[in-house]
């Protein structure tokens, strides 16, 4: 991909980030723990996430059962894709328990590679289509925090995250 | 006599009671209605603008589900087959009846005796949660909104946010009253937090996990929510045994048909780009489950697709109703109308669905019977079908459907025995009300014959009396003043233009004819000074007046007979000329329905509202000066509803603008009178709420004093009644004088 089109998609990514209010932070293999280290509260769970050299720090428990995952603070997870136009990141369930640790913990913190940020819903849904067919997957487009305004007024933090830090790593 | 006598009374008291129901409404619940849907509304103009092909979205959203629909018992086939094959299983019911206990022997099986549900309207329809219950189930609703309407025992109003006519203060004395909490809940922080803590230990303790779907996808059996508290995704993730329940028009061949919706979906309802959570499982799903102390293998989860006939599969064989099934219950319909925002859906819904494409929902589902209460509060304004994703033409649906009301079970029952008896090819037992608006042309034409005479006696308070009393007409509105001598016969004794550059016809409207002359004959005289000889029709009812009351055999009758006296003036290359927005929506729309492809395709596309069509001639070299100046005339301009979805207000603007008018226009898309809705005393309290926003826009100290200019009959009355100010139409400012 030429490097000013994915400059460009960044771009859109973040600035979409926070028109929704979401906080990011962009790092590299070499940065991520440390990255994670000022983002995460405690309790921290997480699952591992599949970039070479990103390792979670010790702090994140990864060894999850549903009462450290309930009172989570910060849940750290993969994420597959991220689309640019909405700021959305595309959440997979796996044996791992992400699904969990991105549901009930109080911050989502989602890791997505900078590489797999695209730029539209049609583009994401070129990936969606084999991926939700061929493994029977279950993914889950996921913008900004859970939200409700059945109380008479916008409110972050229902029966999902409050806070989302989404967390891209360069490689 | 006496029992028709006894009818009409009856009728009457109906009527009044309906009124008050309706009043009743609004004071309770209209405030807040107003505020959420406006607000909705406004999120709406505000996202999709912000999409590259807005309209190229909706064609393909449309598209996608008329093949769906067209092939629907092959899709299901093949959604079973891909549900199947993940593990799950598929039910299809014919009833709620057959549903109910199906869905009852899964969580006997998981031997369950809670149930934790994310909201879903087709729940809803079935009543689920009254049947499990009664079979000693415990069923908590874990959308907060809907959870309010659970504690507090009563139904939606609104498809996508349910408690929408609650506000934050009633919710606070409710949740009191009924929990005595320890802290106060004064925020909707404070509400929300405690509905969260409540619900989390009911989904957590919760066996089975019932869910919606917004679309299911027919090629991989994958399902898609779409939710922003993160609810559904709870009470599936919690729970091992998964119901979800879908009607069966939820199928879409493949997951790449569900990008368009989903961008569609939220910016429609709630005006948001998208919603927090688009949730597209493939169940059962692939995360652990809750075994305790520990997660368990997600092997152990179980998925129970219920797809809901109900009445479908027999509206999808219905040419009318079928549209419905493509409706994704965004909510746009609702959130545009400006009648749904003053009463909401617990007077403009049915049994469970609510707003304009309720109709299509409750007639397919329950008979058109189930219809009948709210039906009427459409007044086919049409801002609604450009707001719908899916352009359903849900006026059409609503028109279709009280002509069947009309006509009674028996659509042609009657017709024999009452032909020539009746101004109309309608059955007997029609409301006198409606039969009265939808002639009303011929009212006109009596009127107009015994003017001054027959505006005294309509103004005298015994027929206002009369006319409440058999008629329903309001005593509080203004009777329409007819005009003695039409235009047709002022035109008629006008010498020709000579040598003119073009020749068009008008269609002088009931209203134009007979009503309003004036505009008529500036209509005539601006068009001449911009070079064009003016014919004039020698009809005037387009079939609109027939058309709103559901009378759909007058209107095509009317509109055969307009056909006849127009195709010889467009076959002599005469452009037609129409004033009434409401008739040329007629001509460019609905006569598609009433009339054959070609006969309606010719007189669409020759056919223009006069100040679109001096607009063109403008643009094509006519000489502007020969209109009236402007000169810094302060005008107040309201357009007109159906001129708006025709997307004709920007040439009455751009004229008015160009000839130096100091220029000002409402923002209210609808003036609240709809023809004959607000003269209903069904209605007038509506009606008159719908005003209210244009009143207040038009007696600002920056308006109180400029010309009140409207495009629309209805809107002319309204305006003249809310502001006590004489109002006229744009084509009478430009217009040379005489």
């Amino acid at each position: 991909m030429p490097s000013t089109q994915a400059a460009s998609l960044l771009e859109r990514f973040v600035a979409s980030l926070e028109e929704i209010d979401v906080a990011w932070s962009r790092t590299d293999a070499n940065g991520f723990e440390s990255t994670l280290e000022s983002v995460l509260e405690e309790p921290a769970v997480g699952v591992p996430i599949p970039i070479d050299g990103a390792s979670l720090p010790d702090t994140v428990e990864t060894d999850l059962d549903p009462e450290t995952v309930r009172a989570a603070a910060t849940g750290v997870t993969p994420a597959t894709i991220a689309v640019a136009d909405y700021g959305s990141v595309l959440l997979e369930s796996d044996a791992n328990g992400s699904e969990l640790a991105s549901l009930f913990s109080e911050t989502h913190v989602p890791v997505i590679r900078e590489q797999d940020v695209v730029g539209t819903m049609a583009d994401a849904f070129e990936d969606l289509g084999p991926l939700l067919r061929g493994d029977q997957g279950d993914v889950i487009v996921a913008t900004g925090p859970s939200a409700t305004s059945d109380m008479g007024a916008l409110v972050t933090g229902v029966h999902g995250p409050t806070d989302v830090h989404v967390v891209i790593v360069e490689q | 006599m006496s029992g028709k006598n006894s009818e009409r009374a009856e009728r009457k008291v109906s009527k009044r009671a309906k009124a008050a129901k309706i009043r009743g409404i609004m004071e309770q619940e209209g405030t807040a209605i107003e505020t959420n849907t406006q607000g909705f509304n406004d999120g709406r103009y505000e996202s999709v603008a912000d999409l590259e092909d807005y309209e190229g979205l909706k064609d393909e959203a449309r598209a996608i589900k008329e093949d769906a629909i067209a092939r629907l018992p092959d899709l299901i086939d093949d959604l079973t087959a891909a549900v199947e094959d993940n593990g799950g299983t598929v039910y299809l019911a014919e009833d709620a009846a057959e549903a109910n206990e199906y869905i009852e022997s899964i969580v006997a099986d998981a031997d369950a005796d809670s149930v934790a549900k994310s909201k879903s309207m087709t729940t809803e329809e079935l009543e689920v949660n009254e049947h499990l219950e009664d079979a000693s189930v415990d069923v908590v609703e874990t959308d907060l909104g809907e959870w309010v309407l659970q504690v507090a025992e009563e139904a939606p109003s609104h498809l996508v946010a349910p408690a929408i006519h609650k506000s934050r203060e009633e919710i606070t004395t409710l949740f009191e009253e009924r929990f005595d909490p320890d802290v106060p809940l004064e925020t909707a922080e404070d509400l929300t937090k405690f509905a969260r803590e409540q619900l989390a230990d009911d989904i957590a303790s919760a066996d089975v996990g019932m869910t919606g779907a917004n679309f299911l996808t027919a090629d991989s059996g994958t399902m898609a929510l779409v939710t922003s508290e993160g609810n559904a995704r709870k009470t599936v993730a919690s729970t091992d045994t998964h119901v979800a329940v879908a009607g069966v028009e939820k199928i879409v061949p493949s997951v790449e048909d569900l990008q368009p919706f989903i961008e569609l979906i939220g910016r429609s309802g709630t005006g948001q780009d998208i919603t927090s959570y688009v949730s597209l499982l493939t169940p059962p799903i692939d995360a652990p489950t809750f075994a305790d102390e520990e997660f368990g293998d997600a092997d152990a989860r179980d998925f129970h697709l219920v797809l809901i006939d109900n009445g479908r599969m027999a509206m999808r064989e219905d040419e009318d109703l079928r549209e419905t099934l493509y409706c994704i219950r965004c909510s746009a319909c609702a959130n545009s109308c400006a009648n749904f925002q003053q009463v909401g859906g617990h007077a403009f819904g049915g049994e469970t669905y609510t707003g304009g494409i309720a109709t299509g929902w409750e007639a397919g589902i329950g008979g058109e019977e189930a219809a009948e209460d709210f039906n009427d509060l459409c007044t086919g304004c049409s801002r609604c079908t450009e707001a719908c994703p899916v352009k359903i033409d849900i006026p059409w649906v609503n028109t279709v459907v009280r002509d069947r009301l009309n006509r009674g079970a028996d659509p042609d029952a009657f017709d024999h025995l009452v032909s020539g008896l009746t101004p109309d090819p309608e059955p007997a037992g029609l409301d006198l009300q409606k039969r009265f608006f939808g002639n009303f042309s011929t009212v006109a034409k009596l009127g107009s014959a015994f003017a001054p005479v027959s505006n005294w006696v309509a103004e005298a308070p015994p027929s206002r009396w009369l006319a409440e009393t058999i008629l329903g007409v309001d005593r509080r509105r203004d009777m329409p003043k007819f005009t003695r001598g039409t235009l047709r016969k002022w035109a008629k004794g006008r010498d020709s233009l000579a040598d003119p550059d073009r020749e068009v016809v008008l269609l002088a409207d009931t209203y134009t004819n007979y009503m309003h002359v004036e505009r008529g004959k500036a209509t005539i005289r601006a068009l001449e000074a911009l070079g064009c000889e003016v014919h004039v029709a020698d009809t005037s009812e387009s079939g609109r007046a027939a058309l709103s009351q559901g009378m759909i055999a007058t209107a095509r009758e009317h509109a055969e007979s307009v056909a006849d006296s127009l195709e010889p003036h467009v076959e002599a290359g005469r452009d037609v000329i129409v004033v009434e927005p409401s008739d040329l929506a007629m001509l460019r729309n609905d006569y598609e329905r009433l009339l054959d492809a070609e006969t309606f395709d010719r007189i669409a596309t020759n056919s223009y509202e006069v100040l679109e069509y001096v607009y063109g001639l403008i643009e094509n070299g006519a000489d502007i000066n020969a209109l009236a100046d402007g000169d810094g005339e302060e005008i107040a301009y309201h357009s007109h509803c159906q001129q708006r979805t025709l997307g004709l207000d920007a040439h009455t603007e751009a004229i008015l603008d160009r000839l130096g008018f100091d220029l000002l226009t409402s923002e209210v898309e609808c003036c609240g009178m709809a023809g004959s809705f607000g003269f209903k005393q069904q209605y007038y309290d509506v009606s008159m709420a719908v005003g209210d926003d244009l009143r207040e826009q038009f007696t600002t100290p920056d308006t109180e004093d400029r010309t009140v200019v409207a495009s629309g009959t209805s809107c002319h009355d309204q305006l003249t009644e809310l502001l006590e100010r004489s109002v006229t139409h744009p084509v009478e400012v430009i217009a040379p004088a005489e």
